[in-house]
C-alpha cells in the first residue's frame, strides 16, 4: 500500500476533525474507509471460524435476541423470499422450497458490536447456493438483505426497514446462510423466523433477522444500524 | 569514541509526549466500549474470577460519546498508537539506545532489588545507577511490554475470526477481551506510579522535556 498524500493529511487531521456524533464523517470517516480496506485485505474466504463444541452452546434464553421494532414482527400471509437485482433469473423462494436447496450447519461464535459472544447452531442454505441459483452477475460487488422488520432509528423520524449491505465476498463465504433453524430445532420469531441471515464472519447487527428480500447491487449501500454511525463493513 | 548523548534524546521525547494524549484517548475510548457491555466472559458463563465483573466506567472516563463513536475513534487512532510505538522500538533497536534502558535479568536484577529495598526503608542509601536503576528499568520494559499486550488482545478482538491464530494466544475471544481490560489496568497502575515518582524526582520531570544532561 502506498501512503498517499491524503493518508497523512487524514492522519494528521484525525486529532482535530473528530465528532463522534458523525462516525461516518470528517476524519472518523477517513479512519473508517482505511479501516474497511484494511478488513477486506484481511478477509480470506476459505478462512472458516472454527466450530465450537456442543458443551459451548449458549443456553437458551441467555442468547440476546434483539430487534428494533416495539415487538416481534409477525410474517406476512404467504411469505416469499423475493431474490433480484443485477441477476439473470430474479426468484421468488417459499419456505419449503428454500428446505429443499442443499442445507448446511454449523456451530460457531456469535460476536455482537456490544462487546458480548455467545455461541449456537445454526442451519439453511448458503447465501452462495442463491446466488447461483439466480445467476447473480459478478458485477453485483454488494448484496443488500432487507428485512420486513420495522423500527424508528430517530425519534422524531420515519419508520424504516431494518435492512444491511454487504460485500459480495463475505454474503459469499462459507458460513453465511440464509437460516431456517436453530440448534437442531426450526427457528422462532423470535430468533428470526421465518428465515434470517446468519454469519460466521460478522458482527450481529449485519446479519438481518426476519429477511424477506436479497438485492445484488453494483453499489454499496448502507443499513439500519449504519446509517445511524455503525460501521458498514463489521467483519470478524 | 561515542558522542554524548543526552538523557531523553529528542526521539525519546516525542514519542513519550505522542503518546500521552494517544494513549489517554485509547483508554477512554475503550471505556466507552465497554461500558455497552461492562461484563466478561460469554452470555451465559460470566467468568467469575474476573475482579471488575459488571463495573461500568463512569462517563468522565470515557470519550467517544456512543458506542459507534467510540469504536471509530479507537480503531482510528489505534494506527497512530502504534505506528508511534514503532518509531520508538525501531529508534531504540538502531542506535542502540535500549542497552540503557531494557530491562536485562542478568545486569538489573540485583539492582532492581536493592532499589526496592531503599523505597521501603530497608536500605540507607539508594544503589548505583546509571540512567536508569534497575527497578526503573522493569517498569519501563513492563510497561512497553504490556502495551504491545494490547495492540495484540486488540487484535484478537477485533478479528477474532480472521485473526484466530492471535485470538488463540489468549484462549479465544472472550479471554483476549478479559486481558485487553486488564492490560489497561496494569498500564493505568504503571502510569499512577510513574506520576509519583516522577514528581518526587523532579529533575527526571525536567529532562523530558528538555533532554537533560549529556553524558
Amino acid at each position: 500500500m502506498t501512503v498517499s498524500r491524503r493518508t497523512v493529511l487524514g492522519f494528521a487531521l484525525l486529532p482535530l476533525a473528530c465528532d463522534s456524533g458523525k462516525p461516518h464523517k470528517g476524519a472518523l470517516g477517513f479512519a473508517e474507509r482505511l479501516n474497511d480496506r484494511v478488513q477486506r485485505g484481511l478477509f480470506r474466504s476459505g478462512k472458516l471460524a472454527p466450530e465450537e463444541p456442543a458443551s459451548a452452546v449458549t443456553s437458551a434464553g441467555e442468547f440476546p435476541l434483539y430487534k428494533v421494532g416495539d415487538a416481534y414482527p409477525d410474517a406476512p400471509e404467504r411469505w416469499r423470499l423475493r431474490v433480484h437485482g443485477l441477476v439473470a433469473k430474479p426468484l421468488e423462494l417459499s419456505l419449503a422450497e428454500l428446505k429443499r436447496l442443499p442445507p448446511t450447519q454449523f456451530r460457531v461464535r456469535h460476536h455482537c458490536v456490544e462487546g458480548w459472544s455467545a455461541v449456537a447452531s445454526w442451519h439453511g442454505v448458503r447465501v452462495a447456493e442463491i446466488a447461483r441459483l439466480c445467476g447473480a452477475d459478478p458485477r453485483a460487488r454488494f448484496v443488500e438483505f432487507r428485512s420486513f422488520e420495522r423500527g424508528q432509528p430517530a425519534e422524531d423520524g420515519p419508520e424504516v426497514r431494518y435492512y444491511s449491505s454487504w460485500d459480495r465476498e463475505s454474503a459469499e463465504h462459507p458460513q453465511t446462510i440464509l437460516a431456517y433453524g436453530r440448534n437442531g430445532d426450526a427457528m422462532t420469531i423470535e430468533e428470526g423466523a421465518p428465515l434470517r441471515l446468519y454469519s460466521a464472519v460478522k458482527l450481529g447487527y449485519k446479519m438481518v433477522k426476519w429477511v424477506d428480500e436479497v438485492v445484488f447491487q453494483p453499489v454499496r449501500t448502507g443499513g439500519y444500524w449504519e446509517d445511524l454511525g455503525y460501521e458498514w463493513f463489521a467483519g470478524v | 569514541m561515542k558522542s554524548p548523548r543526552p538523557e531523553q534524546p529528542l526521539a525519546v521525547r516525542i514519542t513519550h509526549w505522542a503518546n500521552v494524549p494517544l494513549l489517554a484517548v485509547m483508554a477512554a475510548s475503550g471505556l466507552q466500549i465497554l461500558a455497552a457491555f461492562p461484563e466478561m466472559g460469554p452470555k451465559g458463563a460470566p467468568a467469575r474470577w474476573y475482579p471488575f465483573q459488571d463495573w461500568t466506567p463512569p462517563s468522565w472516563m470515557r470519550a467517544g460519546g456512543w458506542l459507534a463513536g467510540a469504536r471509530h475513534l479507537h480503531f482510528g487512532l489505534a494506527w497512530l498508537f502504534v505506528a508511534n510505538a514503532l518509531v520508538y522500538v525501531v529508534w531504540m533497536a538502531v542506535t542502540g539506545e535500549w542497552r540503557r534502558r531494557a530491562f536485562q535479568p542478568g545486569r538489573d536484577s540485583r539492582n532492581a532489588l536493592q532499589t526496592l529495598a531503599w523505597y521501603l526503608r530497608l536500605r540507607k542509601s539508594p544503589p548505583e545507577q546509571e540512567l536508569y536503576n534497575g527497578l526503573q528499568r522493569l517498569a519501563y520494559t513492563i510497561a512497553i511490554v504490556l502495551g504491545a499486550v494490547e495492540v495484540l488482545s486488540g487484535l484478537a478482538l477485533y478479528k477474532p475470526v480472521q485473526l484466530s491464530l492471535v485470538a488463540a494466544l489468549f484462549g479465544g475471544y472472550d479471554g483476549a477481551r478479559a486481558v485487553h481490560l486488564l492490560g489497561l489496568v496494569a498500564l493505568v497502575a504503571f502510569t499512577v506510579g510513574h506520576l509519583v515518582l516522577v514528581l518526587l524526582h523532579p529533575r527526571a520531570l525536567a529532562s523530558i522535556f528538555t533532554g537533560g544532561r549529556r553524558s
